[in-house]
């Protein structure tokens, strides 16, 4: 832990925390409210043949999971190499 | 070679030989069960070779694979270690079967990797220990919670590995005709040889060849069916316009007059058999079987939409209310149990760095999606199958699949009203699992697919059998026996006891599984809010709260545990409901309260000492101080090295 100074470790942290904050939200609202509490409202409306609530469901949900962790691996894998703080792989 | 060519080849050379089975097929009329056993020989027969070729007695390479598995790799480990048999064989026919309210496992089985990978994932490989009490041990300071830990992981990964077994059982016995119990043994022989002789590392390089086989085979059938169909071979974006079609066609089933004149009949049936059932003077067997009857008939008397003026069918429908609340909370238990099972966080010990732990679960889930996101879409091609080529059909001239897959008692086609005339209400599903089974015969491919989809399926099994039975093994013999028992075991010791435990828990695994007691398959949705409930508390609170005691995480997994097995144990035995949740979402209340107590008993008792708080600053940055890296003992105490 030498390499970084106490105030390079908590602007790290806070990123890191901001970031992880993000996700979680959009996790939140993509899971629960858009394929849950709303599914139903939105099946009205159509999507490649979908019904709206279902689509998210089935597959929305699924690739943004998908893209929310790729997302936070390239942005934490880029922060630690702001930080000088890679391992050789 | 790199690893990238080998696995290409060998996915070219797996295609090959399909090709050349499908070949003979048709050249030479090669029956069946032949095709069955070859597939089967085959995929053993690659499993044990990267078994014995991987083969070692290292201790860093036994239990984390010499963490050197790259990203992509261990991404497609982590995909074959957590689709099981159940996902593989069973979700596709259960969305089939429940529609809306069956997407809260397509949802939950791969939300909960967002969990893992900003709470758990990358820190875990930061500390890099061999197993998940190891951190539990390190982190909250002696062995009782590591002891605890140790409990709960064999609890929720045994329950598991049974219905794996069981999996493997049903899948050879299913299509070479091997008696139930004998196909469990052989399925072992597969697991065993791998786990045995090069452990993690020789795990996870099966794992990939297995997930290979398994996503083939999965999408194989669908991907042509949907080119069928619609000239497009993209199933996930054709079906759309099926679950339309669908949704039109079960409106007109409710209202058609001869189907209402079979479900009146089924009605009659299940009102008969619970006449019977109350009046009390039939024995037991028979009353089994009555109720049996009247869940059946009244599952026939239902129509698929609620009623004859619904715009909507009963599969698209979105649950309100109750089912509302159900839905969601289902899906939270399902992810925070994905997010604790051990076997699957422990594949993270084994990248080469926290940045490649990181992009790893990346790709574990992408190689998860591939399949989760196709699930649905054999649910619609399954139930438009029924309804547009098997209703209205005459029963003299019943679809070729349909006298195929009939003996194999999945399913039954029933003319209730004599009609002579299929309905919608005469096709009786007994297990939803012919929907990814019998997919291959229905769109009309050859036997050889047929079989890749049992290897497939074989694949799914063992795989999560492979994992599982590691986890097991590694907290009996590294958590339990030499971090508790006897800490100075020379490490060819701790690695005999660890082969010797591998074998008696496949064996006691397999013994169990013989009994094919009816609970397991609810035990296994148990275990994810076992495990969600117990883990995910303590993991989360150790990486990211310094204040987190040893008091504080003990008292919580045990208060998680008991809150949510009360709860298990309650609604599904003695009638207790907390607004009217359902068993399996019983870690809905565990978690919460496991969260609460360690922060309330945290807070009360004093703060963990300074080499436990480093050990938590130490765990956020990589590269910094150092964890456990390859103390070739792998002892796991790392405190104070930063």
């Amino acid at each position: 832990m030498a390499d970084l100074t106490e105030e390079q470790r908590k602007s790290y942290w806070r990123y890191n925390i901001k970031l992880t904050i993000i996700l979680l939200v959009i996790w939140f609202v993509v899971t629960y409210l858009i394929s849950g509490l709303w599914a139903g409202w939105l099946n009205q409306f159509s999507f490649l043949g979908f019904p709206l609530g279902y689509y998210m469901a089935a597959q929305g949900s699924l690739a943004i999971f998908v893209i929310e962790i790729a997302v936070y691996a390239y942005l934490m894998n880029k922060l630690d190499k702001e930080y000088g703080i890679v391992e050789g792989d | 070679m790199s690893l990238a060519k080998i696995f290409t080849y060998y996915t070219i050379g797996f295609i090959g030989v399909t090709i050349l089975i499908g070949i003979a097929e048709q050249l030479f009329g090669l029956p069946p069960n032949w095709i069955g056993w070859i597939f089967m020989g085959l995929s053993l027969g690659i499993y044990i070779v990267i078994g014995i070729v991987t083969r070692t007695s290292n201790p860093d390479q036994y239990y984390v694979a010499g963490r050197g598995v790259p990203a992509v790799f261990n991404g497609m480990a982590t995909g074959s270690d957590w689709m099981s048999a159940a996902s593989f064989i069973s979700m596709a026919g259960a969305l089939s079967a429940q529609g809306f309210a069956g997407l809260a496992y397509v949802m939950g089985w791969t939300g909960g990797y967002l969990l893992l990978a900003v709470f758990l994932g990358p820190y875990l490989r930061q500390f890099g220990a061999y197993t998940i009490p190891d951190f539990l041990g390190a982190r909250y300071g002696g062995n009782f919670a590591r002891i605890i830990g140790v409990v709960a992981a064999i609890a929720c990964s045994f329950t598991y590995l049974i219905a794996q077994v069981t999996g493997v059982g049903l899948i050879v016995s299913r299509f070479i005709g091997l008696d139930f119990n004998i196909g469990v043994f052989v399925g072992l022989i597969g697991v065993l040889f791998c786990s045995v002789l090069g452990g993690m590392k020789s795990v996870t390089w099966t794992q990939v060849a297995q997930y290979i086989i398994l996503i083939v085979s999965y999408l194989v059938p669908v991907v042509y069916l949907s080119y069928q169909l619609f000239a497009i071979p993209i199933p996930e974006l054709t079906y759309g316009r099926l679950l339309q079609t669908n949704n039109a066609k079960a409106i007109e089933i409710t209202r058609d007059a001869r189907e209402k004149e079979t479900r009146a009949l089924w009605a009659k049936e299940a009102e008969q058999a619970n006449a019977k059932l109350k009046s009390g003077n039939v024995d037991e067997a028979t009353a089994e079987k009555l109720k049996a009857d009247a869940k059946i008939a009244t599952q026939q008397a239902t129509a698929p939409a609620a009623s004859d003026d619904a715009t909507i069918g009963r599969y698209l429908t979105v649950p309100t209310g109750v089912g509302m609340w159900n839905f969601l909370a289902l899906t939270f238990c399902l992810m925070v149990g994905t997010a604790g099972l051990p076997h699957i966080l422990t594949r993270y010990y084994t990248t080469p760095s926290v940045r490649q732990a990181r992009t790893s679960v990346a790709w574990s889930l992408f190689f998860i999606f591939l399949l989760y996101f196709t699930a649905p879409a054999y649910a619609a091609f399954a139930r438009f199958v029924i309804y547009a080529r098997l209703v209205g059909t005459q029963m003299a001239e019943l679809p070729r699949w349909v006298t195929l897959w009939q003996p194999a008692g999945l399913f039954d086609v029933i003319d209730k009203n004599g009609d002579g005339i299929v309905q919608w209400a005469d096709f009786v599903v007994k297990s939803t699992d012919f929907v990814v089974l019998s997919m291959p015969e229905v769109a009309g491919l050859p036997f050889v697919i047929t079989g890749l989809v049992m290897a497939g399926g074989l694949a799914a099994a063992l795989s999560t059998a492979d994992g599982l039975l590691l986890t097991i093994a590694n907290a009996f013999s590294h958590d339990l026996y030499y971090n508790v028992i006897d800490p100075k075991a020379s490490l060819a010791k701790r690695l005999m006891i660890t082969k010797v435990l591998l074998v008696i828990t496949a064996l006691v695994a397999a013994w169990v599984s013989t009994f094919r007691v009816a609970i397991i398959v609810e035990l296994v949705a148990w275990a994810f809010s076992l495990a969600g409930a117990s883990f995910f508390p303590a993991l989360v609170m150790g990486i990211w709260w310094r204040r987190a005691n040893k008091a504080g995480a003990c008292a919580g997994m045990i208060a998680g545990l008991a809150v949510t097995a009360y709860y298990m144990i309650g609604s599904r035995f003695y009638g207790i409901s907390w607004f009217g949740t359902q068993t399996i979402a019983s870690a809905v209340f565990g978690l919460p309260v496991g969260f609460l107590t360690i922060w309330i008993v945290s807070l009360l008792t004093e703060a963990p000492p300074k080499p436990v708080q480093d050990l938590v600053a130490s765990v956020r940055y990589p590269k910094s101080g150092q964890a456990i890296t390859s103390d070739p003992l792998g002892r796991g105490v790392p405190i104070g090295a930063s």
